[in-house]
């Protein structure tokens, strides 16, 4: 994503786009911060179909929310004198949308791509709360993403798992409880196959043996580290005193939390080979890969995933962009899930989380999964791979109230989200949004005609002081043409 | 709720003799007559006929309807409570120009330079192209192959004119055999005020001051008209000469371009661009048809008034602007519509071609009619593009490309059970359920 970066230069243009981007940011901060200082309010949600995803659907449902957790599910509850009542009559209620692999709220890039082991960085630290796409994919239903670090590094940064308060500080995005992770990235990404050519240093590693060797010699070293770091503290526990501790290693740090199981491993890969060396080298060194992410061939080699105890998170029909995407294809959810792998559909992009809800539709079409084992696609099995499947993921009683309201079955192309929910707060009413719209539209008009009115007063006073005015600043902002690539080689 | 384990059986019924051995290779049987009987049949060129038969004959549709009489020896399919359509039209692609975006080796897309006029895209066309099949069994039977026209890692265009687009059939042993038009539309690719660029050696943004941007548009624009007026004059010195002059493939590759025959396929996105390039077009006398069409909405009455059609970019990507609203790109389809502008859907890619029917769908749910929504991935692209003649609607006569479903052909969960391309039952396998079986049927992993 671009971020638009505006010096206080000043032309026109430059201008309008931080009045208005401020402005506009500024007044939802402002509602939602209002709500957030205050309590949830107590809610009931009232006469939907509601999909809960381990208990089946319960048509004219009720959901009950106190607190920000469901506190009951069923038909006919009685609203508590406070509370606030949703009729939801004829519409769906879904756990809300959980993204396993998301780069958005990230300020600036998602790749330190300079090293071919970058644990040393971490996504946490550039949290931006500011992100549109936040609000938009909050407006596709979206509650909870994993943040992730791009794929230019066979061990990559650290990532962290939020949920989309949008209107909240950064400080309020990460998922209280929720383990970290740290990515790591197999073949082509990684081996940087694909962009070389445009004078980029070359770098190790440039084959998926080098990508192999690099994750051994990273924990070969970290475990001696931890072993150092253990030996030290026995002796200090054991009363020895003036003892020098071993040297800090930022990036071994991370790597041993892994060794720890404090550390979840998402790992970016493609093909089978890499898939099954991944599993290898984490049984050598006795860490368990928590995600295989994107994971295209991963319906050739599904029951060596599912022993592993290893999730999966995957397109729904992405294909052929590259040669490791080749053998794609869109039953590869079906197909693992069938082979007993707890598997989700991932968006990699702000744009796609915006229909998660679609893309685990195909795979009843490709495979023939059931209904509820589409859903559990972007809701429970997320939340199981993330660790954070006692919190949400299902509507069950003691969750969270992290919950989505479409007018009609989420598992169509037709669906539209009306509200989505984060700890029993609406974070998005499409009601709201479109009623203010129009106040929007004036506001930025009035923008327009003040910076214009600054501007041209500017231009005068260049005048009259006889000088030439300002060369105007850039207006546009093009968007590189391997965009893509800037991502992070994401996908 | 409906899961492909629910599928509903469809007797075929083998009235004549049926040749099946080519279906193996993704190619078409040979001839036959074919009636599909008991569909309901959405023509698109009136209402639906809910018990109806289509009966094809020499790769036309012979008749629709109810009642009509099934032809002596002719292959009966009974679709009963299955659909038929026109299959989907799908008028942005790279389809057979391009296999591995990643890999230059596939990509047949975009030559260098930036004045190409003389290529066309059939050239190229690879018609064993993986993703041919797997549009198919998307429903989609024809797209026009368009160079120069981007793809999943560029949505630009990047000449200035890119060169010939061709309608083709999603189906056929040869490029030849595929064809629908050679010479659909001529791609141009309005330039843009770019004060922003890429530079992969430093891999970082640079920035380049307004005017100086300006000045390079300007001159893009300048030598785009000059280009024009040489080819016109071209047109009208070989046509006095009698032919002979000075031959120049370019200039020749313009001349129906000029004389208003071949359509301008013009990609620009923003409404100042837009703008830009309908007055141009005007001004030029060229037949414009808009590519991209992002902010088409800012400039809709525009369009409107100068019978600009617009294929659409994809519904699903993301708003240009941080401060448009989150479903501006769905809800635009509805509001060019309701302005009197003629819409199509494109998919802009061969991968996600498949998604033409979802990115209609996804406008519905955001205002668009239903019917105009069908219209847009069918007849209405054949009419931007000249073809509606021949294609888009289930009509006596017209090339009988059709698709009969099990649902909406708009809908994530529908399959395609018969997909006729000119009227041969044309199979909708492909390498991706090739694989699908194969490793559905892979045995438990060895311990």
């Amino acid at each position: 994503m671009n971020r638009r970066r505006v010096s206080l230069g000043v032309t026109v243009i430059a201008l309008l786009g931080l009045l208005a981007g401020a402005s506009g940011v500024a007044r939802e901060k402002e509602a939602k911060a209002g709500a957030a200082a205050n309590p949830a309010p107590v809610l009931l949600i009232r006469h939907a179909t509601i999909l809960t995803v381990t208990h089946g659907t319960l048509e004219n449902g009720d959901i009950l929310v106190k607190d920000g957790k469901i506190v009951a599910v069923g038909s006919g509850l009685k609203a508590p004198a406070d509370a606030q009542v949703i009729d939801a009559s004829g519409q769906f209620v879904m756990p809300g949308i959980i993204d396993c692999h998301s780069h958005i709220a990230i300020d600036g890039d998602v790749n330190e791509g300079s090293v071919s082991v970058s644990s040393m960085v971490n996504i946490a630290d550039v949290l931006n709360s500011d992100d549109p796409a936040i609000y938009r994919d909050l407006a596709g239903g979206v509650t909870a993403a994993n943040i992730l670090h791009g794929s230019a590094n066979p061990i990559g940064g650290q990532t962290i798992v939020i949920k989309l308060r949008w209107g909240q500080p950064a400080a309020k995005l990460p998922f209280e409880g929720a383990l970290p992770g740290i990515k790591f990235a197999l073949g082509e990404n990684p081996k940087h196959s694909n962009f070389g050519g445009f004078g980029l240093p070359e770098r190790y590693p440039a084959t998926r043996m080098g990508v192999e060797e690099t994750i051994r010699g990273a924990f070969t070293e970290a475990r001696d580290y931890k072993k150092s770091w253990d030996d030290y503290n026995k002796r200090v526990a054991a009363g020895e005193k003036n003892l020098i501790p071993p040297r800090r290693d930022l990036k071994l740090d991370p790597l041993v939390e892994v060794l720890e199981g404090k550390r979840y491993v998402h790992a970016h890969c493609y093909r089978e080979d890499e898939i099954l060396m991944l599993l290898r080298v984490a049984k050598e060194f006795g860490f368990r890969v928590q995600t295989l992410q994107h994971v295209l061939e991963g319906y050739k080699v599904a029951d060596e995933i599912a022993a592993a105890g290893t999730g999966a998170s995957t397109f729904s029909d992405w294909w052929a962009y590259k040669v490791e995407a080749y053998e794609a294809i869109p039953y590869n959810a079906a197909l693992m899930t069938r082979r007993g792998v707890v598997v989700s559909v991932n968006s990699d992009d702000a744009a796609e989380a915006m229909h998660l809800n679609q893309e685990a539709a195909k795979s009843m079409r490709y495979g023939g999964l059931t209904h509820d084992e589409a859903l559990k696609l972007v809701t429970l099995n997320p939340a199981i791979q993330l660790g954070v499947e006692k919190r949400v993921g299902s509507i069950e009683v003691g969750k969270d109230a992290d919950l989505v309201i479409y007018n009609r079955d989420p598992l169509s192309a037709y669906a539209v989200v009306q509200k989505t929910l984060i700890d029993g707060r609406v974070y998005f009413d499409r009601e709201k949004d479109l009623a203010g719209r129009a106040a929007l539209e004036q506001e930025k008009k009035e923008l327009l005609a003040k910076a214009r009115k600054i501007a041209e007063k500017k231009a005068d006073e260049k005048k009259a002081e006889g000088k030439k005015p300002e060369e105007k600043k850039p207006e546009e902002k093009a968007k590189p043409p391997q965009d893509r690539i800037d991502e992070g080689g994401a996908r | 709720m409906k899961t492909s384990g629910m599928r509903m059986r469809v007797p075929v019924l083998f009235a004549g003799c049926l040749c099946v051995a080519g279906m193996a290779f993704g190619q078409t049987v040979p001839a036959t007559d074919t009636a599909i009987t008991h569909a309901k049949i959405f023509t698109l060129a009136g209402a639906p006929i809910e018990d109806g038969t289509v009966v094809i004959h020499d790769g036309k549709i012979a008749a629709v309807g109810e009642g009509v009489s099934i032809p002596a020896g002719a292959k009966v399919i009974d679709a009963k409570g299955l659909q038929v359509y026109p299959g989907l039209f799908d008028p942005i692609t790279q389809m057979g120009l391009s296999e591995i975006s990643a890999v230059r080796a596939t990509v047949d897309t975009t030559e260098t330079g930036s004045f190409n006029p003389d290529l066309v895209a059939a050239t190229a066309v690879l018609p064993s192209s993986a993703h041919i099949p797997v549009a198919r069994a998307a429903g989609i039977t024809e797209v026009l192959a368009v160079p120069a026209s981007g793809g999943f890692d560029s949505s630009r265009a990047t000449n200035l004119i890119g060169g010939q687009a061709s309608a083709i059939h999603l189906a056929g042993w040869t490029a030849p055999e595929m064809l629908i038009r050679k010479n659909a539309a001529m791609v141009m690719d309005w330039p843009q005020i770019e004060t922003q660029s890429f530079d992969f050696s430093t891999f970082s943004r640079k920035e380049k001051p307004f005017s100086d941007a300006k000045k390079d548009y300007d001159k893009a624009v300048d030598q785009l008209a000059n280009w024009i007026e040489a080819s016109r004059h071209y047109a009208q010195v070989t046509a006095a000469s009698g032919g002979i002059y000075d031959r120049d493939v370019k200039l020749e590759a313009m001349i129906p371009v000029v004389r208003g025959e071949m359509p301008v396929l013009v990609f620009a996105d923003k409404a100042r661009d837009i703008r830009n390039a309908v007055e141009f077009c005007q001004k030029q006398n060229l037949k414009m048809i808009l590519a991209g069409g992002s902010e088409a909405w800012k400039v809709k009455d525009l369009l409107r008034s100068k019978s600009v059609p617009v294929i659409l970019r994809p519904t699903l990507e993301y708003p240009r602007e941080e401060d448009d609203a989150y479903d501006r790109l769905m809800t635009q389809p509805a509001e060019l519509l309701a302005a009197g502008v003629k819409i199509a859907f494109g998919s802009f890619d061969n991968s996600f071609s498949r998604r033409l029917g979802q990115q209609a769908a996804n406008a519905v749910a955001h205002g668009m009619a239903y019917d105009d929504a069908l219209k847009a991935v069918t007849l209405y692209p054949a009419q931007i593009l000249g073809l509606d003649g021949e294609l888009g609607t289930l009509e006596t006569g017209k090339i009988a490309n059709l698709i009969v479903t099990d649902g909406d052909p708009l809908e994530l969960t529908t399959e395609v059970r018969f997909l006729f391309i000119k009227g041969q039952l044309t199979p909708t396998d492909n390498k991706q359920k090739d694989l699908y079986e194969k490793y559905l049927h892979r045995p438990a992993a060895t311990k």
